[in-house]
């Protein structure tokens, strides 16, 4: 996997000769690197665009946000993949190279909560999630959160969780623990989104996150408020774009300059109901309501 | 050109398609032979090669073997404490080894001296068949019907746990040992079967004082066999164990294996960073420990065959 993704960028360094956007035998390639969190979908969207123009190869890279990001600010690509924001020092630093990076929203990332269907619970407080979750967090089981569930006599909160990289962990940390605080030890960590729901919708116990695609009608979806006051929001696609969500992030292509050419017109047709409705089946919100068929 | 024989000589030296062609299979099958020592000392140095850096810079012994926290990618106190991972191995191996060394001797004794004709070949056929299914699909078992059955039978929150994989890993590491168990079995001579019969022993006591003592290095090859196969199984320890950093205490709480873990977190860890090597690290111990239960296993079978 790894050597493939090795010998991929080497394939794809060779095509462009260290200049981005080469024309090649009449065919203009678009370089396209970064989250690998985008990365699923950003290959649909190529895979997609040759249908839409032919004459427009795009090749896409992963390596995660800080890969695209750097190649960004050494002008290797013209399109860097993020599922953050640059830093200001990244942003000085491309500004030094004499790039000037143009953020796109192509998408949003809602994190959904999951747990049991018999589980009665409402919704969560942030800062409860964080006591479940969170390393030192004081919360073990769901009558500390005056819950019985029926079929889990335990009683123990079973925390479902993923593997310690992934895009989705990370942001669960940030979003819900902060930066500064890990996960607490002893949570199953499954390899999938669809693992993480399989495993909640058949353990009364358990709570788990994923990305909101991934939810189905045997798993309840309780509200996150931020506060013991505020307002719980569900999560859905509205929420996460109009972000009331509080576990929603957007997800960001940045272009090297104002996108001219080529690259503009791919970044039109990725805001396009067509681009958007793919980014919607792979498992994200797209940057507005669309209708797919 | 030697004389005595000029027609044989010539017939011997004369370099026809049929002298290229043996030269050839013979290159060929030298390269066969070799091939497995080359690739044992080249992955042996690849993964040393990609763990040395942190065996030698963050690595402490204490920390690896003596803390259960495995944080790699803590941003402000990242910890490598391989603890609770060697002991999640340790209890899914060991709990599989329970229940396969009862069932694959049990087995390989019904074959070797109870069963004939017919019924002993499809019972070898078949042991030999469970170990042709993919540890994919054990996992798959332990996750979809293994799970809500233990939750159901034993009423515990959650049924990925060291019960779920050590009784998968059991019927993984069954075949194997039952067939070199029955090898062992079968190179007993039957002189002295026929002794212990002609003293009025019954067959039962003819198996139990005679056949198994003699067998037993053999046999305990074949344990050690299945241990090594536990050790190293991955796929469907990753799904049925929960995959939980846990110091477990019972059958019923969730653990991680060190091949699970390596699994999981090589495929998006970057390459040269101090989680990649420690993760190397997790594998070199991992090398080590099937090295030294595979090594000892061949002597004891070479004992055997000395006898």
């Amino acid at each position: 996997m790894r050597n493939r993704l090795a010998l991929g960028v080497v394939v794809l360094l060779v095509l462009a000769c260290g200049r981005p956007s080469g024309e090649r035998g009449g065919r203009a390639l678009i370089q396209n690197k970064g989250s690998d969190t985008l990365v699923n979908v950003a290959q649909a969207w190529a895979e997609a665009y040759k249908e839409v123009n032919p004459n427009v190869g795009i090749a896409v890279t992963g390596g995660g946000s800080g890969t695209g990001i750097s190649a960004m600010i050494n002008g290797t690509v013209d399109l860097a993949n993020a599922s953050r924001k640059m830093k200001d020092k990244e942003l000085e630093a491309a500004r030094a190279n004499g790039i000037e990076p143009v953020e796109f929203v192509v998408g949003f990332d809602a994190l959904a909560v999951f747990v049991h269907p018999d589980n009665p619970v409402e919704g969560f407080t942030r800062a409860q999630l964080a006591e479940i979750y969170g390393e030192g967090g004081s919360v073990e089981g769901w009558d500390q959160l005056g819950l019985a569930i029926p079929g889990c006599d335990s009683n123990e909160i079973v925390r479902v969780s993923r593997q310690n990289n992934s895009g989705t962990y990370v942001y669960f940390q940030e979003a819900v623990l902060g930066k500064e605080r890990d996960f607490k030890l002893g949570s199953r960590d499954m390899h999938g989104s669809k693992d993480v729901v399989d495993l909640v919708e058949n353990t009364p116990c358990a709570i788990g996150y994923s990305g909101l695609a991934y939810a189905n009608e045997h798993v309840k979806m309780p509200c996150v408020s931020t506060s013991d006051n505020g307002t719980c929001v569900f999560p859905s696609s509205e929420t996460a774009i109009d972000g009331s969500y509080p576990i929603a992030r957007p997800l960001l292509m940045y272009s090297a300059g104002q996108p001219q050419g080529i690259v503009k017109v791919y970044l039109d047709w990725i805001l396009s109901d067509a681009a958007q409705c793919i980014i919607q089946d792979k498992g994200y919100a797209p940057v507005r309501a669309v209708s797919c068929g | 050109m030697p004389q005595a024989s000029p027609r044989g000589g010539d017939a011997i030296d004369r370099r026809n398609l049929d002298w290229y062609i043996d030269k050839g299979v013979q290159v060929l099958v030298f390269i066969g032979g070799v091939s497995g020592i080359l690739f044992v000392i080249s992955i042996f140095v690849f993964i040393t090669k990609e763990g040395l850096g942190f065996l030698t810079e963050q690595f402490s012994i204490g920390e690896f073997f003596g803390s259960p926290r495995w944080a790699p990618t803590s941003s402000h106190n990242p910890t490598y404490g391989a603890l609770a991972l060697i002991a999640g191995t340790a209890s899914v191996t060991g709990l599989a080894m329970v229940i396969a060394v009862p069932f694959s001797l049990g087995a390989a004794i019904f074959i070797g001296e109870f069963a004939t004709g017919k019924p002993r070949e499809y019972l070898k056929v078949l042991v030999e068949l469970l170990a042709a299914i993919p540890s994919v699909v054990w996992g798959f078992i332990g996750l979809s019907i293994m799970n809500p059955l233990i939750i159901k039978l034993f009423n515990v929150p959650v049924g990925l746990n060291v019960l779920n994989s050590g009784f998968i890993l059991g019927l993984m590491a069954a075949p194997i040992m039952t067939t070199i168990a029955e090898d062992a079995l079968k190179a007993v001579p039957d002189t002295y079967r026929e002794a212990a019969e002609a003293l009025g022993a019954t067959r039962w006591q003819v198996i139990l004082r005679v056949v198994i003592p003699a067998a037993k290095p053999g046999l305990l090859a074949a344990v050690l066999l299945g241990v090594g196969r536990g050790f190293g199984e991955t796929m469907a320890v990753l799904m049925a164990s929960g995959h939980s950093i846990n110091l477990p205490t019972s059958v019923f709480d969730s653990v991680r294996a060190l091949t699970a873990t390596i699994a999981a977190e090589l495929g998006e860890t970057a390459v040269g960073s101090d989680h990649y090597r420690a993760l190397f690290t997790l594998g070199i111990f991992l090398f080590v420990v099937t090295f030294v239960i595979n090594l000892t296993a061949d002597l004891v079978v070479r004992g055997i065959r000395r006898k």
